[in-house]
């Protein structure tokens, strides 16, 4: 995709100028033109009053370097820390497996580090086969060692589509992965789905801010590299009876420039609550004082959920900043979210709307929160939760 | 020590607020700023040349008038600026960038590079390890604290989820850091004029000794196809009446949902 301005209709007048978030429109002899810096934003589609200015599809990238055929399989690169690992690696399985599907073909895992009781849970979360590298190097995260033995993984087995968590391993390490092998790589992808007519990994992320959602193709090179952050995927099947090949694989060579000297866990308690927790009841900037937050745990306490809140309470300082849900806080998917005084910008919304269940409770009939609650109560918090509150009391006879 | 600080020049996300009925983003004079994590980095990259001696150098690749950004960072206390302006580089995503500022600082020279942890308008966070691979270079992602630096090594804590790793580089390195590493300082009026005065150095495509195959659009592997608004919900029910009939709606759904 480009946006290109057409210089019959333009008149030269001036008024996409402005428009521009990147300054990338200025004038070449009195008409419009979009330099290098447009970041396809589309802010200056609609204020063309001449509707000059257009969005067209590109098929010009990079040329097909790669032999695009000969590379098969959806593989997803299994984070573990302390020898566990992640979940995030499952919800990822569950994924893989269906672009596998799709592609038919088949859906690996690839883990360094961990034992092999480890790999075979991967197996039974539905991988079909395990390249698994138990060597010392691996037994903490450096770029180094990583870098080297999954880009020899790739060029050796050449998967079609490569998938790991966008925490922050997988977030520093697949870059220079990518870089290494000379593919694309898209980061916190929210959706991953196949175009049937080409074959093509279509990602979703959100960009700008989150304000909109762009969908990104690597449609000449091979792997398709994504990140995708916890929880926003759903895991697969567990099948305990599962079966698939592991592939012991060796390291002995690699060695790393960056050591870990030690490991440090810093975890409060409601930071685990809060991507575990079945229910979450979050504030926003709407409880207008700290005590809010307080009618918060109360509520959260008769539902055996966590608190969660926006970037407006957490800078207010009424509540910690392990607490924040959004682009810059933490990504949940609860069973039910219960948002109060939350207005729903979209940083923060990328943070909580697979939710299953969405309550929202806002002032504001137009709070841009509804559009992704399942129920929407318009009113005061200080009105309706204490309302809530009391009649669950009745309902658990406390 | 030659210290190279990447810095981005960026529309203020957040007073940018989006047309829900056209899908556009709506303007409106946001301003633009250094990217705020960039703000650490230079504030990282004065603190290491205040313990290790040598030149602080802010580099940017963008139009013309980022040029604002790297007085900004002048003004802060950055030794000298270099804008990396080509329409060569049009339309890169991050490979291109990084392959573009990686061949920059190459010819600029460098011990120690710094990045912020991602840039607001992208949030992708792949510029900086993507520049240290290309430069062939250890790096340490989300760089919190530095626990001991000197010429030929530096110890910092990464920031993970679950805490932190201490980890030991050698130099040369390239670090990505994060808002709790430090507090940007204000640029000082000294600063200012010195900003004022100084020259921007620009370096273009045939400066840097880079492949045209491998820069902008053409270099770029991964392509937007489009664009959209996030949905709304469709199955969405509005609880309505005094806050107690609101409530007691509310408590019937949850219990038919079996939630309580
Ligand atoms: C780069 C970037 C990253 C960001 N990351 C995040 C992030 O991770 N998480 C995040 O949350 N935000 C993030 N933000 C900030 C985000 O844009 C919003 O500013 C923020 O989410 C707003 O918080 P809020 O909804 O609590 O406050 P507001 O937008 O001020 O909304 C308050 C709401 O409360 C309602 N209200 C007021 N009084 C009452 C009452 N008595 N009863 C009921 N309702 C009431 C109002 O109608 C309003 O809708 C980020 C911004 C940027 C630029
Ligand atoms: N065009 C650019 N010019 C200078 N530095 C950049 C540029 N793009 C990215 N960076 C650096 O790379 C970091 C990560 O950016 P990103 O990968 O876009 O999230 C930023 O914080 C900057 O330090």
């Amino acid at each position: 995709m480009r946006i290109v301005v057409d210089n019959k209709l333009c008149t030269g007048c001036e008024t996409c100028l402005s428009s521009c978030p990147y300054d990338a429109i200025v004038l070449k002899d009195d008409k419009a033109f979009i330099n290098e810096y447009c970041q396809l934003c589309r802010a200056c589609l609609e204020v063309c009053p001449e509707g000059a200015i257009k969005e067209i599809e590109t098929g010009v990238g990079v040329e097909d370097t790669t032999d695009r055929d000969s590379f098969r399989g959806v593989w997803v690169f299994a984070e573990q820390r302390d020898g566990r690992i992640a979940d995030v690696s499952f919800e990822l399985l569950g994924a893989g497996r269906r672009l596998a599907d799709a592609r038919e073909a088949g859906l690996s895992a690839v883990l360094f580090g961990a034992d092999n009781s480890e790999a075979e849970r991967l197996i039974h979360w539905g991988a079909d086969r395990v390249y698994h590298s138990e060597a010392p190097v691996f037994e903490h995260f450096n770029d180094e060692p990583y870098v080297e033995l999954l880009s020899r993984l790739i060029s050796e087995h050449r998967p079609e589509i490569l998938l790991t968590g966008a925490t922050p391993t997988g977030r520093s390490f697949f870059p220079r992965v990518a870089a290494r092998v000379g593919t694309g790589l898209t980061a916190d992808c929210t959706s991953l789905e196949i175009d049937s007519e080409t074959g093509n990994l279509l990602q979703v992320r959100p960009a700008f801010g989150g304000n909109i959602m762009a969908t990104i193709l690597c449609p000449y090179r091979r792997p398709q590299m994504a990140t995708v952050r916890p929880r926003v995927m759903k895991k697969g099947q567990y099948d305990k009876t599962g079966t698939g090949e592991i592939l012991k694989i060796k390291a002995d060579d690699i060695q790393s420039k960056t050591r870990v000297t030690e490991t440090i866990k810093e975890v409060s308690e409601t930071m685990v609550n809060l991507q575990e927790a079945d229910v979450i009841v979050a504030g926003g900037r709407g409880l207008g004082k700290i005590e809010g937050f307080q009618m918060l745990q109360e509520l959260a306490g008769l539902l055996g959920g966590a608190i969660g809140a926006s970037r407006a309470a957490v800078d207010e300082e009424w509540i910690p900043y392990s607490h924040q849900v959004g682009q810059t806080g933490k990504t949940v998917c609860p069973k039910i979210y219960i948002a109060c005084g939350i207005s729903g910008a979209v940083q923060h919304l990328v943070g909580m709307q697979s939710s299953d269940i969405i309550i929202a409770i806002n002032k504001n009939p137009d709070a841009p929160i509804f559009n992704v609650a399942n129920y929407a109560i318009v009113g005061d918090v200080y009105e309706v939760l204490p309302v809530i509150i009391q009649k669950l009391k009745e309902v658990k006879g406390i | 020590m030659k210290i190279i600080v990447c810095i981005k020049q960026v529309p203020d996300t957040a007073e940018v607020r989006i047309n829900p009925e056209t899908n556009t983003l709506i303007r409106d004079g946001v301003p633009s700023i250094i990217n705020p994590f960039d703000l650490h980095a230079i504030e990282a990259g004065l603190h290491l040349k205040s313990e290790l001696g040598g030149t602080v150098t802010v580099l940017t690749m963008g139009p013309p008038q980022a040029e604002d950004a790297l007085r900004e960072a002048i003004s802060m206390g950055a030794d000298e600026a270099v804008l990396l302006t080509d329409r060569a580089f049009a339309g890169s995503d991050t490979l291109a960038t990084a392959y573009t500022m990686s061949s920059a600082v190459r010819t600029i020279g460098f011990d120690i590079i710094l990045c912020g942890k991602q840039a607001i308008d992208g949030d992708t966070a792949q510029v900086g390890p993507e520049m240290a691979e290309f430069l062939n270079i250890p790096h340490v992602a989300y760089v919190g604290k530095f626990e001991e630096i000197n010429a030929g090594m530096l110890r910092v804590q990464r920031l993970m989820d679950e805490g932190y790793d201490v980890v030991e580089t050698s130099v040369p390195v390239l670090l990505t850091v994060v808002k709790e590493l430090n507090q940007p300082r204000l640029p000082s009026l000294k600063g200012k004029m010195k900003a004022k005065k100084s020259v921007i150095k620009k370096l273009t495509h045939p400066d840097i000794g880079t492949e045209e195959k491998n820069l902008g659009l053409a270099g770029s592997p991964t392509q937007v196809k489009n664009i959209f608004a996030p949905e709304a919900k469709k199955d969405r029910k509005v609880l309505t009446g005094t806050p107690g009939e609101q409530a007691a709606q509310l408590i019937e759904e949850l219990k038919s949902l079996k939630c309580i």
